[in-house]
């Protein structure tokens, strides 16, 4: 047969090389996809800080902090990812080493799991400060007018009304980001962290059943996505409880 | 500053006053813009001095090439895949069922997963399978099938496609029933409904964000350097491995991209302006 070296000896032999146990490769493909999660979830998290400061910054920062925050958005939104990673990589660890050796102390070596997700968190604050800009923008002002009103303090405001009131509009976008995050951790192969793209890689490559492994990847992200859209969901209809329906009239 | 913002902020929310005063004389930077373009001029400088930027007289050609490559790469795939875009979202916006669900499929998986992941499926999985069949390897095609970037094409086009295919849909279901109805009722045929009123005023729904696609599309073309199509990112890779300069390639690259990015989003801003804007 001549495609006998791409789908091995049928369905068992499938099973074999996708076995977690170590003759077979899926744990290790489990292993990459827990580092992905990992970095995802980190990423997203660190985006979410960056973008609420970058979102309060562009909105009621002063003049320069409005300006900093849109250099930071516009140049990290025009920028590939894959240039922004290899140059905070290889820029952040080693300005980092520079400054410890400059202060006397040892050179680190910084963990991939760590840089990827400064990295990756750093590409997703700038889209986050977007995203959670234009929602606040599309609270009605009268509610944080009276917010003041009342003399609640910026934080107690910001958790009693900017946040719950603004989370309806921002939750589509946010979602989305996840959904980008768990797929930009695919990038960080290039850099060559072992997550599940890089491990998918070196299983096809030394069983060069590139098909099933590749596809088996592609299974586990999908997975991923679909999974996160039915939590989503959830989350955003419980964000929208009271709100009128927003449905299309199709 | 104190007394200037309580000035501006009212001006500013009247687009009137705001023309006149721009046309009548030029607006003067407010101060921290102008530290800030100094400091910005400050870098730029700092980089031009200190950095090495000797090798670049050495690889211009291998620029220019790449960048060639990049802008060829960056407008077939956005064509090839806003031409798949268009059935896939018609498909899922008033297709029957056994077109919208495959459809629908096909978009679900390409926005799903990676397009590295989509990338290496297609170029190491079809690279290692065609090999094997004599058919192929004796046909017209193979010496192009040798080469890395039919794949890179294939691969972007389907991953432009899948993204677009949901937009389209939603433009295709946007267009006011009515624009269809009176179509009909004009005695139009279908495939006339389409070509004259549904499409249009569908593209022209969906012309802002596919500015946006174009670009995120240009975000995606340096993946193609990891199956060894030399586009503008594999050549600072190349400056990298010759020569053990890191930043100054890397920054040049990503200056390089921000003006790419900036030209796409003017020619798009001009495809909009073309088009006159009023509905219905």
């Amino acid at each position: 047969m001549a495609d006998a070296s791409i789908i091995p000896a049928g369905i068992a032999g499938m099973f074999d090389l996708l076995s977690p146990n170590p003759p077979g490769w899926g744990g290790n493909l489990l292993r990459g996809l827990a580092n992905s999660l990992q970095i995802a979830v980190g990423a997203f998290g660190m985006g979410l800080l960056i973008g609420t400061f970058g979102a309060y910054g562009k909105l009621y920062g002063g003049p320069l902090v409005r300006d900093i925050a849109a250099i930071y958005t516009t140049i990290v939104r025009a920028v590939p990812e894959l240039v922004l990673i290899l140059l905070l990589y290889y820029a952040g660890t080693d300005m980092i080493n520079r400054v410890l050796e400059g202060l006397g102390y040892q050179r680190v070596d910084i963990s991939g799991l760590v840089a990827g997700i400064v990295v990756l968190g750093f590409v997703q604050g700038a889209y986050a400060t977007e995203v959670l800009r234009g929602a606040i923008k599309a609270i009605p002002q009268g509610e944080i007018e009276a917010a003041r009103a009342y003399g609640m303090s910026p934080t107690l405001m910001m958790r009693r009304i900017t946040l719950p009131a603004m989370l309806p509009h921002a939750l589509p976008g946010l979602a989305n980001l996840w959904l980008i995050s768990t797929k930009d951790t695919a990038l960080l192969a290039v850099v060559g962290f072992s997550e599940l793209t890089l491990v998918t890689r070196q299983a096809a490559g030394t069983t060069k059943a590139y098909f099933l492994f590749f596809i088996a990847a592609g299974v586990l992200y999908l997975a991923i996505t679909l999974f996160s859209n039915l939590i989503l969901a959830k989350v955003e209809q419980w964000a929208r409880r009271g709100m009128p329906s927003v449905k299309e009239a199709r | 500053m104190m007394s200037e913002t309580p000035l501006e902020a009212p001006i500013e929310t009247f687009p009137i006053h705001k023309d006149s005063d721009t046309s009548g004389q030029a607006r003067k930077l407010p101060p921290h813009r102008i530290v800030l373009i100094l400091i910005g001029i400050a870098l730029v400088a700092s980089a031009i001095f200190f950095m090495r930027w000797d090798w670049l007289p050495n690889y211009g050609d291998l620029i220019l090439q790449g960048l060639w490559r990049t802008i060829w790469i960056l407008i077939v795939t956005v064509i090839i895949g806003f031409l798949l875009a268009v059935p896939l979202g018609l498909a899922q916006a008033a297709g029957p069922a056994i077109l919208a669900v495959p459809a629908r499929v096909f978009c679900t998986i390409v926005r799903g997963t990676p397009l590295l992941l989509q990338l290496w499926l297609l170029y190491y999985g079809l690279g290692s399978l065609f090999p094997q069949y004599p058919w192929i390897r004796s046909s017209e095609l193979w010496p192009y099938l040798r080469q890395a970037w039919p794949y890179a094409v294939l691969a972007l086009s389907l991953s432009y496609a899948g993204y677009e295919g949901e937009v389209m849909r939603g433009a295709f279901a946007g267009v006011p029933k009515g624009q269809l109805e009176s179509a009909r009722a004009f005695g139009m045929r279908r495939f006339t409904i389409f070509r004259r009123i549904w499409l249009p005023q569908a593209i022209h729904r969906a012309l802002p964000t596919l500015a946006g696609e174009a670009v995120l599309q240009l975000k995606s073309t340096p993946l193609v350097a990891t199956i060894t199509v030399v586009d503008l990112y594999s050549v600072a890779s190349r400056v990298r491995q010759d020569t053990f300069i890191t930043y100054e390639p890397l920054l040049l690259l990503a200056a390089g991209y921000l003006v790419i990015t900036g030209i796409i989003v003017f020619l798009f801003r001009r495809l909009e302006k073309l088009i006159p804007s009023r509905l219905g």
